[in-house]
């Protein structure tokens, strides 16, 4: 039975860590208040910034006039839904196979997928670089489909095979009884149930590709260049622009941020691959 | 049972992953090998010739790869031991009975979703820009000299960046394993009269062991492969003062075109990711038979 906690005890642990929460959360809060601000604005002193000055939508209609924020926004949704989708396709019958027709070798299969993920990215940079130079896909969204797709292809099996390995057996076995055949089988019974994992896979790979920044900025420079890469363009100095960064960097995080606090529970499992419940 | 003919049907279904990231691992890795072996630079093609292990001796040498080494050891070292304590002392709070606890959970877990990119940046110039930077404005208005961040200490500030990032990643998996804990346990062990600090040593540390070598293991292999954060932020500097293998190898193939040193530093870069990799592998690999 759980002890009774009094209120007095909760009201301090609340205080402790809602101080803690916010300090953690305040860089992000803070950009999301500049990027409402002017730019003469968002440079005063801090207290000034939020009481002294007036609110505006004009740093997000000038981060789309300065470089085509949308063309960016669109590259990364193309690349990271696209990585995901490809994968999905090659990972789903990998892992159905893995967790329903186990052979011997099963466990050494997986193991070795997941050791693909630990090779370095820049040790592979050079020969990655010269064939996408060569084949002329480099700064395609192509080429960084592909890129992405095989980084976290690894991931996507793992977390599937995870999810499909749960599904019990006797479910199937007394489908079988009642004489479905395999497509029933497949469709009816198996389906349902693998929907929710693979959906939740889908949601951590759309994140992490979405993040990734080592293989974006090497191989992207104007054309394919996805948010992370847009985003680096402002470290120039003519980019020192507070307000308009803020408003930029807001409209690159927001979309995974909220996604990324959906599926909470699947990041854990996916990003430890279930070593941890 | 398995039958014959879906065992085959089975290895049709698997062939596309195994071929693609056969290839993916082979062709690659291939390659840098073999151009580590040339004196290979992307400014003169065509010309190549096989100089032996000269491109690892001039790696080793550069005084910047000894300055690498001990960089990207100080950044993985230093984010480790910030993310791991932190997070167990973070998740310990997170546990405790509170109210908002989810709204709370959510600001703490938040940076983790931030682009490297967006991080880097946004650290640099709204706060740690000695001018114009909250930071900054704070020391100035107390009447101190603010910090140039990155000028005077720059790899303690790209590894406090890098910890804003991932100590939500170590929280969060220290949470959820903290929160399987059998809670009647601590309760026993209270009533039989064991101090908190006896609790946490006895029942919950080895209670998280598990998920403290994941959370270790996993940034480990995230962390040797930093990059974006070090090049919107210092560029490698000043000098190479924030110079990470990863950063250095960049520089070499991609800005200064020697493919051949550049490869030499992959090379190495591979074996240093596979001596980590080697240690998580065993422990996931237990964890598959459970």
């Amino acid at each position: 039975m759980a002890r009774a906690v009094s209120n007095k005890k909760k009201i301090s642990n609340t205080a402790v860590a809602g101080i803690l929460g916010f300090f953690m959360f305040f860089p992000i809060l803070w950009i999301l208040i500049l990027s409402f601000k002017t730019e003469e604005d968002a440079i005063r002193a801090p207290l000034e910034v939020l009481f002294g000055s007036g609110w505006t939508f004009d740093s997000f209609a000038a981060v789309q006039a300065r470089s085509d924020y949308f063309k960016h926004f669109m590259n990364s949704v193309i690349i990271s839904l696209g990585s995901t989708l490809v994968g999905l396709i090659i990972a789903i019958p990998a892992a159905w196979a893995m967790a329903f027709v186990p052979a011997k070798r099963t466990k050494d299969v997986l193991m070795w997928m997941l050791s693909t993920k630990m090779l370095p990215p820049v040790g592979v940079l050079i020969p990655i670089y010269l064939i996408f130079r060569d084949l002329g896909i480099l700064d395609s969204r192509i080429g960084l489909t592909f890129v992405l797709m095989m980084i976290n292809l690894p991931i996507i099996i793992w977390m599937l095979y995870t999810y499909f390995k749960e599904i019990p057996g006797e479910i199937l076995e007394a489908a079988r009884m009642d004489g479905a055949s395999l497509r029933d089988e497949v469709l009816y019974v198996l389906t349902p149930m693998a929907i929710p994992g693979m959906a939740s896979t889908a949601l951590l790979n759309i994140i992490l590709a979405w993040n990734e920044a080592f293989w974006t900025l090497n191989l992207t420079s104007a054309k394919a260049a996805p948010l992370t890469a847009f985003i680096a363009s402002y470290s120039s100095p003519e980019g020192l622009f507070y307000a308009k960064l803020s408003a930029a960097s807001i409209m690159a995080i927001a979309p995974i941020l909220i996604m990324g606090w959906f599926s909470q529970k699947q990041l854990v499992r996916g990003l430890t691959f279930g070593a941890v419940k | 049972m398995a039958t014959k003919a879906s065992r085959s049907s089975a290895r049709l279904m698997i062939a596309p992953a195994v071929i693609l990231l056969l290839g993916w691992m082979i062709i690659p890795l291939g390659m840098t090998l073999y151009f580590s072996f040339l004196r290979y630079n992307l400014l003169q093609p065509g010309l190549a010739p096989f100089v032996g292990w000269e491109n690892y001796y001039w790696f080793f040498t550069d005084p910047s790869f000894t300055a690498a080494m001990w960089n990207t050891l100080v950044l993985v070292g230093g984010v480790l031991t910030i993310t791991t304590i932190g997070g167990i002392c973070f998740a310990l709070l997170l546990d405790r009975p509170m109210f908002g606890q989810g709204i709370i959970r959510i600001m703490v877990i938040a940076p983790f979703f931030v682009m490297p990119t967006v991080s880097g940046l946004v650290w640099k110039n709204m706060f740690m820009n000695p001018v114009n930077g909250i930071f900054g404005q704070i020391a100035t208005g107390l009447g101190f000299q603010p910090i140039d961040f990155f000028g005077q200490i720059p790899m303690a500030s790209i590894i406090f960046i890098v910890s804003w990032m991932w100590l939500p990643f170590a929280t969060l998996i220290l949470l959820t394993a903290l929160q399987s804990l059998d809670q009647e346990q601590l309760e026993a062990a209270e009533m039989d009269g064991a101090s908190w600090a006896n609790r946490f040593w006895f029942i919950m540390l080895p209670h998280l062991a598990r998920a403290i070598t994941v959370v270790i293991l996993i940034q480990t292999i995230f962390l040797l492969s930093i990059f974006a954060e070090i090049l919107v932020t210092t560029n490698g500097g000043p000098g190479v003062a924030t110079t990470n293998l990863t950063y250095l190898i960049y520089v070499s193939s991609l800005l200064q075109f020697d493919v051949g040193i550049g490869s030499a530093g992959g090379v190495v870069a591979i074996i240093l990711a596979n001596i980590v990799a080697f240690f998580l592998m065993r422990m996931i690999g237990k964890n598959l038979d459970a």
